[in-house]
This record gives structure tokens, C-alpha cells and sequence, in this order.
């Protein structure tokens, strides 16, 4: 790119000074329209994250708030040498690795039988979208109201469960409600991004290993599944990332009883239950930074190219 | 067997998508005796029928309606100005080259993954220090930082689709640049835009943690917020039936947006996502 927009003479071979200054105006007109959105963006996100960074030194209680005081770094040394946080963060992993891996199997099954499917195709799209449009709180009620013994169908409907069994008495009982809810709003979400992903892959291919001899599950593990790895890549770690944050379904479903608190809800709990919102800083700058960590471990782990399944490469 | 095996499985993606959604509307059908007794349980409400009289309850509840009414408001307003926005940056992402357009794709995505909780405490702090704690507008910005990510990334893939020279053509024919923007960009953009839209609605309907964290009246609560805290007439006993109900009203936009709308949607959803 030559930088010859001060000088007037133009030798054959160098840009016109038209064209850089085109160059220019649109420059300027790309960056005027793109303004508003990211200011938007970075003052709603940027800003109380630089303040919850300088809250978390502080002790700050909005039950006393005079009293407001700074003390280093120790809310993060507290949080970090708790064990609360550390369960917190274990299960936030689990329930994130578990429903991510049901999400993915069941997705697939379901994207494969949309992909085949040719009747009932609008009937079998519109009943997918119900899940992923309804609001998570309600599913999360209607999924607690199906495990309660006294009033919910689950019970009934398990032969290896007695009918007065509390799904909510204990811990693992009280985890696998809270996925199935989870997974149960999240799986067409990811059904569709791997059905884009499937649509991608070219039926020739398949064919041609059809021909070859390649039996059905050869064929989806040498020819459909690398071929659609970008998509799969892109759909689990948005999944992922998304799962890490979960709330909505512990909040209604257990309110954290029962050890089924995620460390969303430990850090909603410090500031908002409890007012402190010094500590509730510290957890939320730590929250922030242990997703950077899981988005940065995807990536890298599963060399996810975010680029290249934009179609930008 | 083979030629079974797909209707079978078509039924088993629609048994897994309607279950829970059958479920509760059968359980806002229920008497809540039956329901906190554990008179009735299984799936139909065969001894507990009472027709629509959750349904009217819940109606004639002030705050539950004020939710309705606030949760549309809010996500409406929410969704116009972020869809505005998001369609200038994403023309621009699309059609002009400039510098800084990675950076705003990338703070785009950055945002999108952000924890929300993060935000919470601050936001929690600094908008009562500001006024805007428990009013609509303290839920529309927030709302907006985090659908503008999600309407830009669906947009930009759209607006990568359109064939910008026809604009150019058409001036070209004797339209002047006005008309060919109305005639030629505006109809091909617009589906894209609608979209954009219906997806934003969406998420901004579907909030729950700053619903719950930047309210505490009627004023602004929105109606994912209300439910969680809806108490009812026993306030040891959770009303389930008046609950199923109230959630049934709640889901009732989203089944109709999803009827109508099925094909852009998908379309909407995965290309913001997978193709680019």
C-alpha cells in the first residue's frame, strides 16, 4: 500500500490519489458505523469490569458501607484458599464437561435425523425451536416440578426408582435434574449447529465410500465427522462457555441446596444475597478469569480455528 | 427395520422437544390441593381438572401482568436500538474496508462468551448510584451489550451474502443512488435484519440474571425474574399449578414467533454461528 496521498503528481504505476483518498473515506465511514455498537458494547462490559476489579480490593459491604476499606489482595486470597470456591468451580466443570458430552452425542443423533428427514421437515424445525426459545426458567420449573415426588411423573415412569424418591435429598440426584433440564433446553441449539455442519458435507464423498465398501460407521468416522470438524469445534466451544456460566436452572431448581451451587451462583450469592460486594468483586474477577482460562484451553486443546469456520480463510 | 428406524426417530426428537412443554401445560390444569397434596401425580390431570382457573387467577394478579407488560417494553426497546446498531456495524463489517474491523469481530465474540454474573455486582453498585436500579432503562443497556454481539455476528454473515454491485447496476440503469438503496439493498437486507431481530428478542425474553439482580419492585421486573419469585397465596408451598400457568402464558409469544417464523430462524442461528 503506497502512502502518497500528500503528493499531487501521479507517475505511471503509483495509485491515483483518488483511490487512497477512497481508501480513506471509507476508513473513516467503517469506523463512524461501527462506533456506536462497540461503545455500547464496551461500556456495558469494559467499565464495571475495570470497577469490579477495583471493589475486589476493597472490603465493602453495602450493609455498612462507610466502612469501606481497602485491603489488597485479600478477598482473592480468601476466595482462593476456600474450599467453597474450589467445589464451586469443581462442579461448575462438571455439570460443563457432562452436558456438553450428552449435548454433543444427542445433538448428532437428532442432526442426522434432520438431515435425512423429508417429510415433516417444517413440523420437526418448528418443534426443535420450542425448546431453544422458551425461557430457561420456566423449563427449569417444569423439569422440577416432573422430579417431585409428590407431584411430578418421573417417578412413575422410572421401573428402577421408588415412587417417593427425593430427587432433591442429595447431591448427585439433585445434579442430574439440574443437567437434564439443561441439556434438555440446550441440545437443539446444538442440533443445529451441527446440521449447518453436516449440510457441508459433500455427498459425493459419502458416496464414493459407499462404493468402496466403507460400512456405516466407517463412513461417519473417516468421511462425515473430520468433515465437519470446524462446525463441531465452533458449536462446543460456544456450548462450553455457555454451560460454565449456567444459573438459571440451579437458582430455580435447587437454589444452590445440596452442594449444586456453580460459582455463577456463589458469586451472585456474595453480592447480591449478601452485600458484600467487595468479595462479590474478587469472585467475579475470578469467575472472568477462569473463563478466559476454559475458552483459552478449548481453543488450543481442540485447535479451534474461529476464522477458518466464519469462512474468512 | 431400516425403514422404521427414521419415522422412529423423527418421533423421538418430537416426544423430546413437546414432553416438557405437554407437561406443563397439563400441570397448569391441575388444582393446586391436588398438586401440594400429591393427590394427583402422573402427567394428566384426571382427578384435579379445573379448567381455566389458574388461568384466570394469574391474569387478575397485578404484578404478573406488570412482568408481561414490562418484559415486552423492555426486550422491544432492547431489540430495536441493538438490531439498529448492529446493522451499521455489520454493513460496515461487510462491505467497507477499514481498519479495526477484527477488533470489533473479536470484542464482539469476547462479549458473547462474557459471564454475566461478572457484571452483576458492579452494575448492581454503580446503577444506584446512577437511578437507574429498577427502571427499564437500567435492563435495556445491559440487554443491549449483550444482544448487539449476537445481531452483529448474525448480520455481518447475511450482509457477506448480498450482491452489493446491483446497487451499482441499478444507478447504472437510471436509478438514482437512493432508489437503488430502497429497491435493490433494502429488500435483500431486510430478511437478515428481521432475523437478527427475532433472535435478539429472544435473549433479551430469556434473561434471568440481571432481571433478577437489577430489580426489586414491579416497576421494571421482568417476567422470567417474576416467576422466580412468584409466591402465590400459601407462601410455604411453591403454587405449582398457578406457576405452570403463568409459565404457559410467559411461552406463549415464543410458540407463536417459532411458528411463524421456523425457517429464518434456523437460518439465523446457524449462520451466525457456523458458516460466516
Amino acid at each position: 500500500m503506497t502512502t502518497t496521498i500528500a503528493t499531487p503528481a501521479t507517475k505511471a504505476g503509483d495509485i491515483p490519489p483518488e483511490v487512497s483518498d477512497r481508501t480513506r473515506a471509507e476508513n473513516r465511514l467503517g469506523m463512524k458505523l461501527v462506533a456506536p455498537a462497540l461503545i455500547v458494547m464496551l461500556v456495558v462490559t469494559a467499565f464495571p469490569i475495570l470497577r469490579a476489579l477495583w471493589l475486589s480490593f476493597y472490603n465493602y459491604s453495602l450493609t455498612a458501607p462507610e466502612d469501606r476499606q481497602f485491603v489488597g489482595i485479600d478477598n482473592y486470597v480468601t476466595a482462593l484458599t476456600d474450599s467453597l470456591f474450589w467445589r464451586d468451580i469443581g462442579m461448575t466443570v462438571i455439570y460443563m464437561l457432562v452436558t456438553v458430552a450428552f449435548e454433543l452425542v444427542i445433538g448428532f443423533a437428532f442432526a442426522m435425523i434432520m438431515h435425512r428427514v423429508i417429510f415433516a421437515r417444517g413440523v420437526i424445525r418448528t418443534s426443535i425451536l420450542i425448546p431453544y426459545g422458551i425461557i430457561t426458567v420456566v423449563s427449569g420449573f417444569a423439569w422440577q416440578f416432573a422430579f417431585t415426588y409428590q407431584n411430578g411423573f418421573v417417578n412413575g415412569w422410572l421401573p428402577f426408582v421408588s415412587a417417593d424418591f427425593n430427587w432433591f435429598g442429595d447431591t448427585v440426584p439433585a445434579v442430574i435434574a439440574i443437567m437434564v433440564s439443561e441439556i434438555w433446553k440446550t441440545t437443539p441449539f446444538m442440533s443445529l449447529l451441527l446440521l449447518a455442519g453436516l449440510a457441508q458435507v459433500s455427498d459425493d464423498m459419502i458416496e464414493a465410500a459407499k462404493v468402496d465398501g466403507a460400512t456405516w460407521w466407517q463412513r461417519l468416522f473417516k468421511v462425515i465427522l473430520p468433515n465437519m470438524r470446524a462446525a463441531i469445534m465452533v458449536a462446543v466451544l460456544f456450548r462450553a462457555l455457555d454451560a460454565y456460566r449456567i444459573f438459571d436452572n440451579i437458582f430455580v431448581m435447587t437454589a444452590g441446596a445440596q452442594n449444586t451451587e456453580s460459582i455463577s451462583f456463589l458469586t451472585y450469592r456474595q453480592s447480591i444475597e449478601q452485600f458484600q460486594l467487595g468479595m462479590g468483586s474478587a469472585l467475579a474477577v475470578l469467575l472472568f478469569l477462569s473463563v478466559l482460562l476454559v475458552a483459552f484451553l478449548i481453543v488450543k486443546l481442540f485447535r479451534v480455528d474461529l476464522a477458518q469456520a466464519r469462512g474468512e480463510s | 427395520m431400516r425403514k422404521l428406524a427414521l419415522p422412529l426417530g423423527v418421533l423421538l426428537v418430537m416426544v423430546w422437544c413437546l414432553l416438557p412443554i405437554a407437561w406443563i401445560v397439563s400441570l397448569s390444569f391441575k388444582s393446586q390441593d391436588a398438586v401440594s397434596n400429591g393427590t394427583d401425580p402422573g402427567f394428566l390431570p384426571l382427578d384435579s381438572f379445573t379448567g381455566w382457573d389458574n388461568y384466570t387467577a394469574v391474569w387478575d394478579d397485578d404484578q404478573f401482568r406488570r412482568s408481561i407488560i414490562n418484559s415486552i417494553g423492555i426486550s422491544l426497546i432492547a431489540t430495536i436500538l441493538s438490531v439498529a446498531l448492529a446493522t451499521l456495524a455489520a454493513y460496515a463489517i461487510a462491505r467497507l474496508e477499514f481498519k479495526g474491523k477484527r477488533f470489533v469481530l473479536s470484542t464482539a465474540l469476547a462479549i458473547a462468551m462474557f459471564p454475566v454474573v461478572s457484571l452483576v455486582s458492579p452494575l448492581f453498585d454503580l446503577w444506584r448510584q446512577f437511578g437507574l436500579y429498577d427502571t427499564w432503562p437500567g435492563l435495556i443497556i445491559p440487554y443491549m451489550s449483550f444482544t448487539l454481539p449476537l445481531a452483529i455476528w448474525t448480520l455481518s454473515a447475511f450482509f457477506r451474502e448480498i450482491p452489493w454491485e446491483m446497487e451499482q447496476a441499478a444507478q447504472v440503469d437510471g436509478a438514482t443512488s437512493w432508489q437503488a438503496f430502497r429497491k435493490v439493498i433494502v429488500p435483500l437486507a431486510a430478511p437478515g435484519v428481521f432475523t437478527a431481530a427475532i433472535l435478539t428478542f429472544f435473549f433479551a425474553w430469556n434473561d434471568f440474571v440481571f432481571g433478577i439482580t437489577l430489580t426489586s419492585t414491579e416497576a421494571a421486573r421482568p417476567i422470567p425474574a417474576a416467576l422466580s419469585f412468584f409466591v402465590g397465596p400459601d407462601p410455604f408451598q411453591r403454587p405449582a399449578g398457578l406457576l405452570a400457568a403463568a409459565a404457559v402464558i410467559a411461552t406463549i409469544p415464543i410458540v407463536i414467533i417459532v411458528l411463524l417464523f421456523q425457517r429464518k430462524i434456523v437460518a439465523g442461528l446457524t449462520s451466525g454461528a457456523v458458516k460466516g
